[in-house]
């Protein structure tokens, strides 16, 4: 073992300090399977100092790290970087505090995203940001990512929810951005934080703002011949003036697999299946209902299902959230993507990706937060077939490119990461993505936290804009 | 000296030439655009319009220097409003200015502040280079959150020349309760009660020494029943405000007509309030959205208040009337905003002090 991994050694206790290649393949990727890298070795922290002494031993040694939760990164933002540390925070996973009367929660950065609202609900209280992952993924990953779900139009996305984080910057030094209060009086730091996606460091302490929990769900399921109809309801439904909490649609290929799976009880000869979820005070959620409905039925369904119960309203979510790892049973392989367009071209997009499919020849599920915009083609391809898998590499490629030109973005929920990076030059210009990087920089100087993720080209090399700051400061030196 | 450029060429080139700038959209938070001396006024009137607006999208996308009034009543033709409800609309504010300050009103509490609802920025930045973050759709989690970043920014970062928001449908009927507690503690408990329950209100204010002010919006025929339901939750009727009478009350305070002294903005929780009432004596102030946003007007000595908000672990932000130093209370510079604002503006052009003579 070379000296600076003696030293390593030293800091953490043995099952806390992986290194045999048997103990480092279980973190060689994250929910992107696509990308494989062989961490040098892996640390458990279960302290915040730990983590710091972590940190501190990369600056030292100049090796680049990557901290991680679960796991569950679409874009392989958790990916490791081959020799470099994988800083593993599952261990962290405790409830610090949870002050009802002031409605928020911290937390530490491997705790669970469902456990939040499990440890609030005796309070009347919830955690609203609720990822597909939500059972498995972690606050600190969530954070990281600025993650989102089917509730963003609405409550927003992670980022409007943290309060307050602890965080270790590349350097080892350790700051506390944002405050309990959800006005802050400066630039708003917490919120550069939020959704960096682990390039300006790790948050170890996170306090999470909670709402009380909606008194009533009204939850409509609906069925469509086209997708074209399905979407026009959606527009309906906000032009009437109505703020449902979620509006979903899954297309028929999803049904399909939906039902596979859980057997939701969705009309399965559907085109189209529109959910759209109420929420709030009784007296408002029932007048709201009878809008809703009116707006419905005029929008040519030809089914409607109205959730009477509880029981009824999970069983259509269950549907839908295990629509994406249902499509696993339709074809052996396949590309969740996550782009988005603005509402009104989101008929536009999915007559064009319909295109693209047949161009392709390969199929593609749509699952989307049609009230965000934000789509989720599933592109499934045969990866033991030469060349399928570059091909629905391709054809993701250019349903990003066409959420872009539709006025929309490269990522809705599930970051850049390594999967992005090369597309994030067709929505930023080389100037935005510039003064990002100098950031980045005067934070990481050497690229070491997270390095080769969310810009541009492979091995990012230093990219000094003169001297640097801190070099002026006499903080640094190239020596 | 006074610039007005019509041109984003234009703001370029005054950043390229000029050592110290200091932005200024309406003027209606003086002691956050009143130039040091040295410093170029940059008047961001020139830069201003509506760019992009579909109702059905509930994304408006503006240039900095937009009055708010404008905005306003261009999103009411099409029943919708700035959902974090910025003060000093008649007063000239502008979409920029409102983002550099940071601030919202009283209808901040039903779905959040303006950092909730800001989804795209563009700037200038230090060097004279224009910038560009996040989008203009409602989700979107590509690159780093500069439009966060220049919420509050109070022009230190980067001259903003754009900025794109979410919005959403204002409510079809609105109505307002004053209810009267014996004293702050009881009113403390009822905004306790009142925030962690599922009753949704649009505003949820404390106005010392012990009234509640809370709007309810929501459909017309769903309101009678709620309006019914609130009483009850709190044991009390209070003194219903409807219609013009409503519409006006909250008209009058959104200037934020505190007096004479020193406007002030103050973050906290409502934890603070008990300490705080005891220290602000007869301090002309209002606590928003359920005791996290307070503002004030100071009449004595800024040292004085700089003293008490330390002692409280509160900070605070001076829009109106002459002081040294805008920021308040305790110091919230840590390195990773000297870092951030040497990144983005590496000779200091926008520094909020004095520049040295």
């Amino acid at each position: 073992m070379n000296p600076a991994l003696s030293e390593l050694e030293r800091l953490f206790p043995p099952g806390r300090f992986l290194v045999k290649p048997g103990e480092l393949a279980p973190y060689e990727s994250d929910a992107l399977t696509a990308f494989r890298a062989r961490p040098l070795a892996v640390v458990l922290p279960e302290s915040h100092e730990e983590v710091v002494a972590a940190v501190r031993w990369c600056a030292k040694h100049q090796i680049p790290y990557v901290a991680r939760g679960s796991g569950t990164s679409l874009s392989g933002g958790s990916l490791p970087i081959d020799g470099g540390l994988l800083i593993g925070l599952n261990r962290m996973n405790k409830l610090l505090r949870l002050d009802a009367k002031e409605r928020l929660a911290v937390v530490q950065p491997g705790f669970i995203n469902l456990q939040v609202s499990n440890a609030a609900a005796p309070y009347g209280l919830y955690y609203a940001p609720d990822p597909s992952s939500q059972p498995v993924s972690t606050i600190g990953g969530n954070l990281a990512f600025n993650s989102g779900g089917a509730h963003c139009l609405k409550y927003g996305m992670t980022s409007n929810h943290v309060l307050a984080a602890r965080v270790v910057l590349p350097d080892g030094e350790t700051i506390e951005l944002g405050s309990e209060s959800l006005e802050n009086t400066g630039p708003d730091w917490l919120g550069l934080f939020v959704g960096s996606e682990g390039l300006l460091g790790i948050a170890t302490e996170i306090t999470l703002r909670l709402l009380p929990k909606p008194e009533t769900y009204h939850t409509v399921l609906a069925a469509y011949d086209s997708l074209e109809k399905a979407g026009e309801a959606v527009a309906a439904v906000v032009a009437s003036g109505l703020l449902p909490g979620a509006m979903e649609i899954m297309d028929s290929l999803a049904i399909e697999a939906a039902e596979a799976a859980v057997k939701a009880g969705y009309p399965l000869e559907a085109r189209a299946l529109l959910i759209v979820e109420l929420e709030g005070e009784t007296p408002q959620v029932e007048a709201e209902a009878q809008y809703l409905e009116e707006v419905i039925q005029k929008s040519g369904a030809y089914e409607v299902r109205v959730a009477q119960n509880a029981d009824e309203r999970m069983k259509i979510w269950k549907g839908r959230k295990a629509a994406f790892s249902a499509v696993g049973r339709l074809s052996p392989d396949y590309i969740v993507q996550d782009g988005v367009v603005p509402r009104s071209r989101l008929g536009q997009a999915l007559a064009e990706i319909e295109q693209l499919s047949a161009r392709y020849g390969l199929r593609v599920a749509n699952v989307f937060h049609a009230g965000d915009g934000n789509l989720h083609p599933l592109i499934l391809y045969n990866g033991r077939v030469e060349g399928e898998l570059q091909r629905a590499e391709e054809l993701a490629g250019e349903i990003l490119k066409l959420c872009v030109a539709l006025g929309g973005s490269i990522t809705g929920e599930h970051g850049v990461g390594m999967e992005k990076k090369s597309y994030m030059t067709e929505m930023f210009s080389e100037d935005d993505l510039d003064a990002m990087q100098r950031i980045r920089q005067a934070l990481d100087p050497w690229a070491l936290s997270n390095r080769g993720k969310m810009f541009p080209g492979e091995a990012p090399a230093l990219r000094f804009h003169g001297a640097h700051p801190l070099e002026k400061a006499g903080v640094i030196s190239r020596e | 000296m006074t610039l007005m450029p019509s041109s984003l060429a234009e703001v370029q080139e005054v950043v390229r030439t000029y050592p110290h700038i200091r932005p200024r959209g309406g003027g209606s938070k003086p002691a956050l655009c009143a130039p040091l001396e040295g410093q170029t006024v940059l008047e961001m009137a020139g830069l201003s319009g509506v760019l992009e607006y579909d109702p059905g999208e509930y994304v408006l996308v503006a240039r900095a220097g937009t009055k708010l009034a404008e905005v306003e009543a261009l999103l009411a033709e099409h029943g919708q409003y700035l959902p974090f409800d910025p003060p000093f609309v008649e007063q000239g504010a502008t979409l920029g200015g409102t983002v550099a300050a940071g601030l919202s009103g009283p209808m901040r509490q039903r779905y959040g502040g303006v950092r909730d609802f800001i989804l795209g920025v563009q700037f200038v930045d230090g060097e004279g280079r224009l910038v560009r973050g996040g989008g203009k759709v409602v989700k979107n989690a590509a690159g780093f959150d500069l439009p966060k970043l220049m919420v509050g920014s109070l022009g230190r970062l980067g001259i903003l020349t754009e900025v794109a928001f979410k919005v959403f449908p204002f409510p079809k009927a609105t109505a307002t309760l004053l209810v009267n507690f014996s004293g702050l503690e009881e009113a403390l408990k009822a905004l306790y009660r009142l925030a962690g329950s599922p009753i949704e209100l649009y505003a949820l204010d404390l106005e010392p020494p012990a009234t509640l002010a809370l709007r309810l919006g929501g459909l017309p025929e769903a309101l009678p029943a709620r309006l019914e339901r609130l009483q009850s939750f709190l044991g009390q009727t209070g003194e219903l405000l409807r219609e013009a009478a409503e519409a006006r009350y909250w008209r009058h305070l959104n200037p934020l007509p505190l007096g004479e002294g020193r406007l002030v903005k103050v973050a906290l929780t409502a934890r603070h309030i008990p300490d705080l009432e005891k220290a602000l004596g007869s301090t002309p102030r209002r606590y928003l959205s359920a005791g996290n946003l307070l503002y004030l007007s100071w009449n004595d000595e800024p040292d004085r208040l700089d003293a008490l908000l330390k002692a409280q672990g509160l900070s605070g932000l001076v829009l109106k009337g002459t002081v040294a130093r805008s920021q308040l209370g305790i110091n919230l510079e840590h390195v990773l905003g000297h870092k951030v604002s040497r990144a983005l503006d590496p000779q200091g052009k926008f520094s909020l002090h004095a520049p040295l003579p």
